[in-house]
């Protein structure tokens, strides 16, 4: 990028201090923001205070004081790193392509390894979530399936009616209401380890990933059905785990390099033509390991390969020339398109889920006004961050009311719960594979 | 408390603060050092200091009563919008107050009968057109900024754009504003008259006033039809004479486009590199070309244009069939900026301004300067109006090589001095170029300048330093 990449030397603040992540960083990639300005009309966090300090800009401004020993990393230096969404809006926006998606991991591995925003409870809450539930598959299958008993034996109802709720923090049970609904199979046991098509063309990994694996199965089977009727063999190893996204997005870079290891082993990455992925927060992070692994002699090469050949489900499908579907609806449905943050900013992946949707017989297309603006779900920052969170949500399922539509197609499992759970029952909520298996599936019907 | 940062705060400081939150609200008074570091700076490159306090007022009674209390206290005072701009205008004055206007943004009138809108001050630039739409009406003004420049800024900067050649600036559209005064009053200038010679056109004093005279608030603009179509070419050339050439000769047939944007040779390469629009190779010059208005005239203004590009030795010359096209066509000079500041760490952007004949010559000296100092620089800008955007790429932290920097830097201002040009055709003077100011302007006008600020601001308490120095 840079043709005199500086490294600046460790900084020591005032209480000696020193900087173990953002010290590493090259400092170009910090000196590439021009402050213009063009991030903040698309920042939800600088739209909703129109104060600089949250906005992409004013954070990078902050970053920057902090490597040059200007300021300290302080609990505010903390918490408004984690006010950010993590949209990478501001990317798609930035004229000098300032990688801010790095920028901001870095700094909140910084902000975790200064321990300023500490608290008993987030660190509990830390502890269990990242270093326990999203780093053992077996873990999250074992609290899917608590879950699933208790939403299925009524024991929710229940619990729901007794008032016993009222025993838990405000903070959870708050979100209680919106706890996602556990899918009674899991996508092991809907998928075969290999799945060959009636013609093979290809071969491919599956990633099941793990909230997705949990909550939206079906989608994991939908895919793989998409993949068979083009022509893939499919390679879906089982009990794969999180692939780290959840780790790198909350400064743990450190756990997030352990999941890469282990998800690029369960996968014979020279035998496949691509790895697919339809959950775009993780296809945004799993497209980047390299950087995760520089210094990893065994697994740096690996890393490169993994992220050439990690596709998002639609960007692969439009690179094979899909078949495109010949059912004949009886109804045409009005329906429209949510961009997930980490598809269209992340991956740049915009114009492939469209025309995969626009190949689909019986739908109406109306366009979503900001269709590119965050949901407010981002990773786990529904659960952090509730009240902004809400707001986001809220304008989302207002802007989707204004279409008309009785369809919403968003590629990613964490907008497809927070859409869900704004809009309720009468919004259907789907993955466009989802759609594209159903056509797939009314074709052989009809013939 | 904020030894690392070098932010002045003078004794009285909690005092100030205990006052100012009075006022605004303690929500909107900032003093906390994560909360005023990013009010430092603007989008100007290497330009950054500490701002001790930023106030966010919500109403103009508020910033009224913010400025008789900064006068009372001999407090500076900076007024900023969204921190676009590229002259350092709104960089914080050490001791003083940001005060800053965003939370003033609505729109308050579109006066259809008589085409005027009304807006406070942080109203957005794009906002304004949008608003505009509805009623078939059309705010021309396009700074680059405009998704998140506010309209108070572009007054106090006379902002430019891209469609000056055929509709003008800011200047041009501002019909009357509101404005608080150095002691506080707030005060109404023009009207909604197209023809008002009433008293000094003391509106126009504020325009391009940087935020050294007065707080404006509330701004009356003009609004003009909104043109019915629009067509647009891109044409490359071998050399800028020919660009130029055919420029002139498109003038000269009377034909006066919206847009006519040129990229040189350098700029063309970094597109390339890094947009793949499909630039031919070895083109030393690329216009873009858009006319707008109604439909038949736009088509045979097209047709024209094409001709006269082709008869001046044009390499390539398309013409869009469709919006999408032109959208294609378009991105070249879109990317312009993006592709030039990937380049390196640090980006400076010029705008000097020639007579619109003077232009191939100030092009060629900016690309001779940028090889004899051995500096990356790239030229790009508005052919129809003069006004060129010569472009260093370099490194803030490299001492040696932005010493070189500002050497080149004086040169081109001298040159377009020397070819009666200006130092700026649509940033503002600010910090950036007010060393320039001098060479461009004499004595007496010079003079002039600091009569008038003395007489408005005479404790010189809004936006001190910039512009010029009330001594020498």
């Amino acid at each position: 990028m840079s043709e005199s990449v500086q490294k600046f030397k460790p900084a020591t603040n005032s209480k000696n201090r020193v900087l173990k992540h953002l010290s590493d960083l090259d400092y170009s990639v910090v000196q590439q923001c021009m402050h213009c300005g063009m991030c903040l009309p698309v920042c939800p966090t600088y739209l909703e205070t129109r104060v600089e300090r949250n906005s992409p800009r004013g954070r990078i401004a902050l970053m920057r004081a902090a490597i040059d020993g200007e300021i300290e990393i302080t609990r505010e230096f903390g918490e408004e790193m984690y006010y950010c969404l993590g949209c990478l809006a501001c990317m798609t926006a930035c004229p000098a392509g300032v990688d801010y998606a790095t920028l901001i991991e870095e700094t909140r591995a910084e902000v975790e390894a200064q321990d300023v925003v500490f608290s008993p409870g987030r660190r509990f809450w830390r502890w269990l979530t990242l270093r326990q539930m999203f780093s053992r598959p077996w873990a999250l299958h074992w609290v899917g399936r608590s879950l699933w008993l208790y939403q299925v034996s009524g024991l929710c109802s229940l619990v729901r009616k007794s008032g016993l709720l009222r025993l838990l923090p405000k903070g959870l049970r708050d979100l209680e209401p919106s706890t996602p609904i556990i899918c009674r199979h899991f996508s092991d046991e809907l998928i075969q380890e290999l799945e060959a098509p009636t013609k093979k063309k290809y071969r491919v990994g599956m990633l099941t990933g793990c909230v997705q694996d949990l909550v939206f199965s079906d989608i994991n089977r939908d895919t793989v059905d998409v993949l068979l009727e083009n022509g893939c063999e499919v390679v879906t190893p089982h009990a794969q785990g999180c692939c780290g996204s959840l780790h790198s997005h909350n400064g743990d870079l450190e756990q997030a390099a352990i999941q890469a290891r282990r998800i690029i082993d369960r996968f014979d990455l020279e035998s496949l033509d691509a790895i697919i992925t339809n959950a775009a927060g993780c296809g945004s992070h799993l497209k980047h390991f390299s950087p995760l692994l520089k210094n990893d002699p065994d697994y740096a090469d690996k890393a490169h390969e993994w992220d050439r050949k990690v596709k998002d489900i639609s960007e692969w499908l439009v690179e094979i020339d899909f078949r495109k579907p010949q059912n004949h609806p009886a109804t045409t449905q009005k329906a429209t398109y949510h961009e997930a943050c980490h598809l269209v900013h992340g991956q740049k992946i915009s114009a492939q889920p469209r025309a995969i949707l626009a190949a689909l017989p019986g739908y109406e297309w109306v366009e979503l006004t900001r269709a590119t603006h965050c949901c407010g779900s981002a990773g786990i920052y529904n659960i952090t961050q509730p009240e902004q969170a809400g707001k986001l949500q809220q304008e989302k399922v207002g802007n989707i009311e204004k279409t008309g539509a009785s369809i919403v197609a968003t590629a990613n499992p964490g907008c497809l719960l927070q859409i869900q759970n704004g809009a309720g029952k009468g919004l259907r909520v789907c993955h466009p594979v989802s759609l594209l298996a159903e056509a797939y599936r009314a074709e052989a019907a009809e013939a | 408390m904020c030894a690392l940062f070098k932010i002045e705060r003078r004794d009285d400081f909690s005092e100030t603060v205990a006052r100012l939150s009075e006022i605004v609200g303690a929500d909107h008074v900032l003093t906390r050092i994560e909360d005023v570091v990013p009010y430092g700076f603007d989008a100007t490159a290497a330009l950054k200091t500490g701002a001790p306090c930023v106030v966010l007022p919500h109403t103009v009674e508020e910033v009224s009563a913010v400025m008789r209390f900064c006068r009372e206290a001999k407090l500076p005072v900076v007024t900023r919008g969204s921190g676009t701009g590229l002259s350092g205008g709104s960089i914080p004055v050490p001791g003083g107050i940001v005060l800053c206007l965003v939370h003033l943004n609505k729109i308050l009138e579109v006066d259809s009968e008589n085409l005027t809108l009304l807006a406070e001050c942080g109203a957005i630039t794009k906002a304004i057109d949008e608003a505009a739409h509805p009623s078939g009406l059309f705010y021309p003004p396009d700074p680059g900024s405009m998704s998140i420049s506010t309209i108070g800024g572009n007054v106090a900067n006379n902002s430019g754009g891209l469609r000056g050649l055929k509709y003008g600036v800011t200047r041009d559209y501002v019909m009357g504003m509101e404005v608080v005064l150095p002691d506080g009053e707030i005060t109404w200038l023009g009207s909604k008259c197209v023809k008002d010679v009433a008293g000094y056109s003391m509106k126009d004093l504020f325009v391009g006033s940087e935020g050294t005279l007065g707080i404006i608030t509330k701004v009356l603009l003009k609004l003009v039809p909104r043109p019915k179509a629009r067509r647009t070419l891109l044409a490359t050339f071998d050399s800028m004479e020919s660009a130029a050439a055919s420029v002139s000769k498109i003038v000269a047939q009377h034909i006066v486009p919206c847009t006519l944007e040129f990229l040189d040779r350098k700029t063309c390469e970094s597109v390339e590199a890094y947009a793949h629009v499909g630039l031919p190779t070895g083109v030393s010059a690329v216009v873009l070309m858009e006319t707008d208005g109604h439909p038949a005239v736009v088509e045979e203004e097209a047709v024209q244009m094409a001709a006269i590009a082709e008869e001046c030795g044009a390499v390539s010359v398309e013409r869009a069939k469709d919006d999408a096209h032109a959208i294609r066509l378009a991105t070249a000079r879109r990317s312009a900026f993006s592709a030039l500041a990937r380049v390196r760490p640090t980006t400076i952007l010029e705008d000097v301004t020639v007579p619109r004949n003077r232009l191939v010559d100030i092009v060629s000296f900016v690309e001779e300067v940028g090889k004899r100092h051995n500096l990356q620089v790239a030229t790009f800008g508005h052919f129809g109006d003069g006004n060129v955007h010569p472009t260093i790429l370099t490194d803030e932290k490299d001492e040696d090589e932005m010493s070189r920097v500002d050497e080149a830097l004086s040169e081109i201002f001298d040159k377009t001095i020397e070819l009666g040009g200006t130092v700026t055709g649509e940033h503002g003077v600010g910090l950036a170029k007010k060393p320039y100011l001098k060479r461009q302007f004499d004595k007496s006008s010079y003079a002039l300048m600091r009569k008038i600020k003395r007489t408005l601001d005479p404790d010189g308490l809004l936006n001190p330093g910039k512009i010029f120095d009330l001594e020498d």
